[in-house]
Formats: C-alpha cells, sequence, structure tokens
C-alpha cells in the first residue's frame, strides 16, 4: 500500500480527471469514516486517493432563492447540523443524518458519502428519498441528475458510471404545510446499524395530505421510494384506515434478508410499524409549518 | 514513494511532519509527532479512544489520513491543561475517580470538552448520547456522566 498518491484538487475539473484517468484504482475521499477503515482492513487499497474537500461546491451547503437547499457532497453531518436553517426546513434529513455514527464520526461522515457506500441500511438515504432529493454527478462526460432513489444499485453498488463523482443533492423548496420525519429501529440506543429505516415527508392542505413520499431502508438490496405508502396516503385526513393502507405497502414492497440484527418476519413486521409512527411525527410537524 | 510533507498546528503550535499519503492522523500523531494522548484502541472509529478536535470539530483521528490535517489546527489531550493547570474536567475526572485504567479517558475528555462547549448545560441523557463514541470497558460509564455534569455546572457557576 505504500504506492498509494494522495491528490487534493481545487476544482472539480481536475477531481474528475484525476479520478478518471485513474481507471477504477481511485478512490473518492470526503469524511473517510468508511474508506479508511476498508483500508486498514485491506479491502480497499487505493492507487490514488482523491481528497474532495477544497472544493468548494462539494463543501457548501446553499439555501437557493427559490427555496431549495443544495448540501455539497463533501459537507459533513456535523455542518449540516451547525446549519442555521436547514434543520428547520428539513428536521427528518437531519435527524437521519445525525443518526450516522457518533459525534466523531458526524464531524467527518457526509451524507454523500453515505449515498456511494451504497448500503441498504444508510439512515440518511431514506430521508432523502423521502425528501426527493434529486443529486447531481459530474463525470468525464459532464454532468447529469437523477432522483436520489435511482442512485443505489444494490448492496455496496452504485449507478456511477465509471470516472463519475457524487457533486451535490437538491432538496426541492418545501410548500407551507410540510414536514418531514425519519425512524429507525436498532436494538441499541445509539451506534447501531438500521433494522429498517423509514423515512416520511408530507405536505397537508387544510386537513387534507397532498404530497407525501415514503423511503424504506434495510428491507430490500437497496434503500427504495415506496410509492404505493404514498399513493395511500395521499388524498386522506391521514386517517387510520390510509395509514394502515400506507403501512400495508411498506410491507408489501418489503424483500429483506434474514441476519443477526432481524428476521424476515420481524423486519416487514416493523417496516409498517415505522411508518406509521413517522407519518405522525411528519404530520405533527407539517401542522407546525 | 517520497514522504509528504505536512505543515499543521497542534495545541496552537506550527508543527510539520513526514507521512506516506496512507498515513491516518492518528498513526502521525504517536510517531514522528510523538503525541501517545490519542490511543488506538480500534483502529474503525467504533472507540473513541482517539478523539482530537480538527478546527474545532471532533473527529477519530483514526478515520482521518495525516495529509489532511496540512493548514488545519488540531487539538489533543496533550493541550488540555493550559500552564500547568489541569481544565477543570481532568481535575473532576480525578476528583470524582471517573477513570479506572486510563486508556479511554483523552478521547473522553476531548469528547466532554467539545460536548461543553457546544452545551454549557446538558441534561444527563444529553451527556450520555454526546459520548456515545466513547467506549470505556470499566467505569461503566457512570462516573464519567457524573464528573461531566458536575463539571459543566462548575463551569456555568464561574463564567
Amino acid at each position: 500500500m505504500t504506492d498509494t498518491r494522495y491528490l487534493a484538487p481545487q476544482t472539480l475539473d481536475e477531481a474528475v480527471s484525476a479520478f478518471a484517468a485513474a481507471q477504477g484504482a481511485a478512490r473518492i475521499l470526503a469524511g473517510g469514516t468508511d474508506l479508511l477503515v476498508q483500508m486498514r482492513a485491506g479491502i480497499a487499497r487505493p492507487g490514488l486517493i482523491v481528497d474532495i474537500k477544497k472544493i468548494g461546491e462539494m463543501n457548501r451547503i446553499t439555501e437557493n432563492a427559490d427555496g431549495s437547499f443544495t448540501i455539497g457532497a463533501a459537507v459533513s453531518a456535523a455542518a449540516l447540523a451547525d446549519h442555521p436553517r436547514f434543520g428547520k426546513v428539513w428536521p427528518g434529513v437531519l435527524e437521519a443524518v445525525n443518526l450516522i455514527g457518533s459525534k466523531q464520526v458526524q464531524g467527518r461522515a457526509s451524507p454523500g458519502g453515505n449515498l456511494c457506500n451504497g448500503s441498504p441500511a444508510g439512515d440518511s438515504v431514506p430521508a432523502m428519498v423521502a425528501a426527493g432529493a434529486v443529486v447531481t454527478v459530474q463525470g468525464p462526460n459532464g454532468r447529469r441528475q437523477m432522483p436520489v432513489e435511482a442512485f443505489p444499485a444494490g448492496p455496496g453498488k452504485t449507478n456511477l458510471a465509471p470516472g463519475e463523482i457524487l457533486v451535490s443533492f437538491t432538496l426541492p423548496a418545501r410548500p407551507a404545510g410540510s414536514g418531514d420525519a425519519y425512524l429507525r429501529m436498532i436494538p441499541r440506543t445509539e451506534m447501531d446499524i438500521a433494522v429498517v429505516g423509514c423515512g416520511v415527508s408530507l405536505t397537508m392542505k387544510d386537513g387534507v395530505c397532498t404530497a407525501a413520499r415514503v423511503g424504506l431502508g434495510a428491507v430490500a438490496p437497496t434503500v427504495m421510494l415506496v410509492e404505493d405508502a404514498a399513493k395511500a396516503l395521499i388524498g386522506s385526513r391521514l386517517e387510520p384506515a390510509a395509514i394502515e393502507a400506507a403501512a400495508a405497502a411498506c410491507r408489501a414492497a418489503c424483500r429483506p434478508i434474514n441476519d443477526k440484527r432481524g428476521t424476515i418476519a420481524y423486519r416487514t413486521k416493523v417496516a409498517g410499524v415505522l411508518l406509521k409512527r413517522t407519518v405522525a411525527i411528519a404530520a405533527e410537524r407539517a401542522s407546525r409549518s | 514513494m517520497s514522504k509528504m510533507h505536512v505543515s499543521t498546528t497542534i495545541n496552537g503550535e506550527p508543527m510539520e511532519f513526514l507521512c506516506d499519503a496512507h498515513d491516518s492522523m492518528l498513526d502521525a500523531l504517536r510517531g514522528p509527532l510523538g503525541l501517545t494522548g490519542a490511543k488506538e484502541g480500534c483502529g474503525t472509529g467504533d472507540c473513541g479512544a482517539c478523539s482530537i478536535t480538527v478546527d474545532g470539530r471532533l473527529v477519530c483521528a483514526c478515520l482521518m489520513l495525516a495529509v489532511e490535517s496540512e493548514g488545519k489546527s488540531l487539538g489533543t489531550i496533550e493541550g488540555m491543561s493550559q500552564g500547568g493547570e489541569l481544565h477543570p474536567l481532568q481535575r473532576k475526572f480525578l476528583e470524582m475517580a471517573a477513570l479506572q485504567c486510563g486508556i479511554c479517558t483523552p478521547g473522553v475528555l476531548i469528547a466532554a470538552k467539545s460536548l461543553l462547549e457546544k452545551n454549557p448545560n446538558p441534561t444527563e441523557t444529553e451527556v450520555r448520547f454526546g459520548l456515545a463514541g466513547n467506549l470505556c470497558r470499566c467505569t461503566g460509564y457512570d462516573k464519567i456522566v457524573r464528573a461531566v455534569l458536575e463539571t459543566a455546572a462548575e463551569m456555568r457557576g464561574a463564567a
């Protein structure tokens, strides 16, 4: 591993050319909370490490004029928590991001890395899916955008083309009466990997749900958007029957694995329970926004 | 491959060292820099024994590359006492026996200091969550939590 090179470019173009030129031998370094562990374990032996934290666009949180937010791929969880406005507009996304590891890990770990790591159980991803985040990626052939739910391709795999780098997330403007929330089930109180994670974003008008998105994590090979759950909520007054229908849609969407953290039956049941609890929190926040 | 030259600031003092690209900050602290207060417990960011601050942000030194410290300002346990005077947290940890073997203590102190700087009046729950990234196999945490709460009360009284 002595032949590892380190590069900290100031521009995205420079990062993209170096990353693409290395033809798969390079790894992107943002917070490094996954990469350094993999290097230490010998799982990753990058010939080149491209540190993206000196690139302005990658490190910035911007509240745009239209009310949307753009979050650079290298922005740490701690920096996002410190932002004076982000957590007020997207409390659910922030609470999901703040569940990733300890305070020490949050000092470095980024939602961008959480997404690129491709874990089905990444905490920030279901909340970003619920938020309707769109990601911008850049590669040798230029820039493109995709909905965040289209980014993961399987455990540890993404739909980034060779040489492409995640640049930023854009979260849409929030209409009045909107709220989001994220809950995860873990066997401990802190510092564990989700058995199920559920993100919900709602918009309410005169007591009726006019928009909803539901993201589920840790119950399928990728984090996913559960459109049937959203359909059950939209148009309803969030009455018990509508919420039960949304919970049933979540259970139906589950394709989980059995492992030491939870069985297929348990994860499936909990997906429905979490949907109900998360909707309740999101609705309460919507009523105050 | 030749070593990389890094200029950084540690506990307010400019420092320079040489490292390989893949060396962790913890490797550099405990090696060329001779600052062995930060401990290696797990090396994977789970135990917090290597906690330091980087530009005021709490991080695990084992999860950061040494070269990333170029131009940054780092805080380690070696900088916690000032002019031979223990920090109130250090003093309270001794008074209240909030340590046993001591391996986790530098990391716990750095994390507790960072916590109190952000939140001078934490609840017990906030202390427990704030220190969840620092593992201790001796104390059962209770003495640590009580010492942090006592220190916070004392520091608020003094301010």
